[in-house]
């Protein structure tokens, strides 16, 4: 059996989502990944010849919603599980590489 | 001696804020400038369990924008989520749309100095959310504000068609042009609505050998000037390191570079090696859209005639120069106060001057639209047509003008209140070009005599005609008059 996925994929893709992993939790993750993708390998002997990919589980669309403004919760509302605030802003370390403004 | 040559590419990446009252995903309001923080709810928080639900309008404003763009409109579409490390999206993705977009295979026609226009084909284009704002105020942290959060954007990408900084910012002005017309954006670049990421490089032959500079991706670009003159800046500076080091694109991946506009430079950006793995997936808590004939059928109602289109009819149909009808289709509602003026029987020209060289000098002034003047075009069509009779001559008209918009009064009657009325009546004219011929009889000699005097002396008569009217005669007819009296 071939290997999945080994340490250096899972270390990658942990400093991709910022988790700080420990050594020990790198090999368990390792392994419970090693496991998931073994599984999700079986789907590959269903025969998908001719059927189309699927991009949605549910087999309904055009759920739309009308532009009609919903109150807003209030800055004292959406602050309350902050863990740090500054006046109405949320307070977070310094960012420094900032690419943000998706 | 080395043999240099090269060609500019630039792509651009545009972000296009959607003028929908709500947020893309909430029933948030969109308000520019809110207190932080107060347009927020547990769904653009991003909080365990919310659901998203699709602006119908945003959507909607999406498909129009990319008819506008001539582009295809996919008949299913979906949305993916893009992973982002960022406070100012909490949820750790931005809902964006990966393999599937909306539209795609489209053109935009930008009006080149020439007067030509040039096609620039366009990749796609995919309705997203955007980011709130991360601000660097306060020493060791940073504030976010949340409000911007789930904002509608529409994300168009171009193929790198471009081949000069004019180009590149006729694009982002025609652009303006058009999502304003067909009204889904208010694309105010000092409020962020549009946002231009251009993609740089070089193509150059140097002794006889092709090389490509590495791309870099300009941002933080918030004025046309600022897209212009960073293109400009990167064509040099990529040369000349290109010429200093020989890097080319092979050496190196794509570079992100901010544009510093106090300094009027492009600054690398930090950027961590990992930055563009954004690994998509599909949005599970999204549900597709499937787009039908009758639905787009609706949504191509609303189109309106596009900014270039109108501009070239105003120089084919009314014979304007390009400079005017492009004055007058900056915006739709001109233009088509414009085309009502002629309609309601002013002359294309006559109003076309009234305009330019009036009235959107007066809404400039005041900070206001031509069409918020308080002018009617059948007004506007009406002075143009006293105009061109003669009833008044041009200096008049900008008086007259003031007046209209002051006291929403009538041109005619305004006309006659100022005192501006020019006489025209030929009998009454001629009887005091007669007395005037009598007074001065040696400038009528003289302008009889075929010298080189006869130009000046007829001049001076017609000033005399002129002072005796108190300047209310029309100039023409006493011209006119004059010129048959010395003959005869």
């Amino acid at each position: 059996m071939s290997e999945k996925i080994d340490e250096v994929q899972v270390r990658k893709v942990a400093k991709l989502s910022r988790l700080d992993l420990t050594d020990t939790e790198i090999k368990e993750f390792t392994g419970q990944l090693e496991a998931i993708l073994e599984y999700v390998d079986k789907m590959n002997q269903l025969d998908t010849e001719g059927v189309e990919p699927m991009a949605h589980c549910l087999p309904i669309s055009n759920c739309l919603r009308e532009d009609t403004v919903t109150d807003s919760l209030g800055a004292d509302a959406i602050l309350a599980n902050a863990p740090q605030r500054d006046g109405d802003f949320f307070k977070v370390p310094r960012i420094l590489d900032d690419n943000s403004g998706a | 001696m080395t043999d240099l040559d090269y060609q500019v590419i630039v792509g651009l990446e545009i972000h296009v804020q959607l003028c929908t009252k709500t947020k893309l995903f909430c029933g948030c309001a969109l308000e520019f400038a809110a207190e932080p923080n107060s347009r927020v709810c547990p769904v653009c928080l991003g909080m365990p369990g919310v659901l998203p639900v699709m602006n119908r309008l945003a959507y909607e404003y999406s498909v129009l924008a990319a008819l506008a763009l001539n582009c295809q409109i996919a008949e299913f579409t979906k949305w993916d989520r893009k992973s982002y490390y960022y406070p100012d999206l909490p949820k750790n993705f931005q809902t964006s749309q990966y393999d599937l977009p909306l539209s795609y295979d489209g053109f935009i026609e930008i009006p080149l100095e020439t007067g030509q226009s040039k096609r620039i084909r366009i990749i796609r284009c995919h309705l997203e959310e955007d980011a709130g704002k991360n601000l660097h105020t306060s020493g060791s942290h940073s504030q976010v504000d949340l409000n911007r959060t789930g904002t509608p954007l529409l994300e168009i990408v171009t193929e790198p068609d471009m081949n000069t900084a004019a180009e590149v910012k006729a694009l982002a002005a025609e652009l303006q042009r058009i999502v304003r017309y067909v009204g889904v954006s208010e694309a105010d670049m000092q409020k962020g609505h549009m946002r231009f990421e251009p993609n740089i490089n070089l193509a150059i032959t140097k002794d006889g050998k092709a090389y490509r500079t590495p791309i870099t991706e300009v941002k933080n670009l918030n004025s046309f000037r600022a897209v212009e003159r960073s293109v400009e800046y990167e064509i040099q500076r990529q040369l000349d390191e290109f010429l200093e080091h020989g890097t080319t694109l092979e050496m190196g991946n794509k570079t992100t570079r901010g544009w510093d506009d106090d300094r009027q430079m492009t600054v690398l950006q930090r950027e961590k090696e990992e930055a563009h793995d954004y690994r998509y997936f599909p949005e599970p808590d999204l549900l597709p859209v499937k787009m039908n004939e009758t639905w787009l059928a609706d949504i191509r109602s609303r189109m309106c005639e596009l900014p270039l289109q109108k501009q070239q009819r105003f120089v084919q149909t009314y014979e304007l120069s390009d400079y005017d009808a492009g004055v007058l289709t900056a915006d739709r509602a001109t233009a088509e106060f414009f085309d009502e003026a002629v309609k309601a029987g002013g002359s294309a020209k006559r109003v076309c001057n009234l305009l330019t060289q009036i009235g959107l000098k007066m809404a400039n002034d005041k900070g206001v639209s031509l069409v918020d003047l308080g002018v009617s075009c059948e007004a506007v069509a009406n002075l143009a047509n006293m105009v061109d009779r003669g009833d008044v001559n041009a200096s008049a008209s900008t008086t007259i003008f003031e007046h209209m918009v002051t006291t929403g009064k009538a041109p005619a009657g305004l006309a006659e209140e100022l005192n501006l009325v020019q006489k025209s009546d030929s009998s009454e004219l001629e009887a005091i070009v007669k007395k005037i011929l009598s007074d001065n009889a040696q400038a009528v000699e003289e302008a009889k005599s075929g010298s080189k005097k006869a130009k000046k002396a007829q001049g001076f008569l017609l000033g005399q005609v002129m002072q005796q009217t108190q300047g209310q005669a029309n100039p023409r007819v006493v011209s006119q008059i004059l010129g048959d009296l010395l003959r005869s």
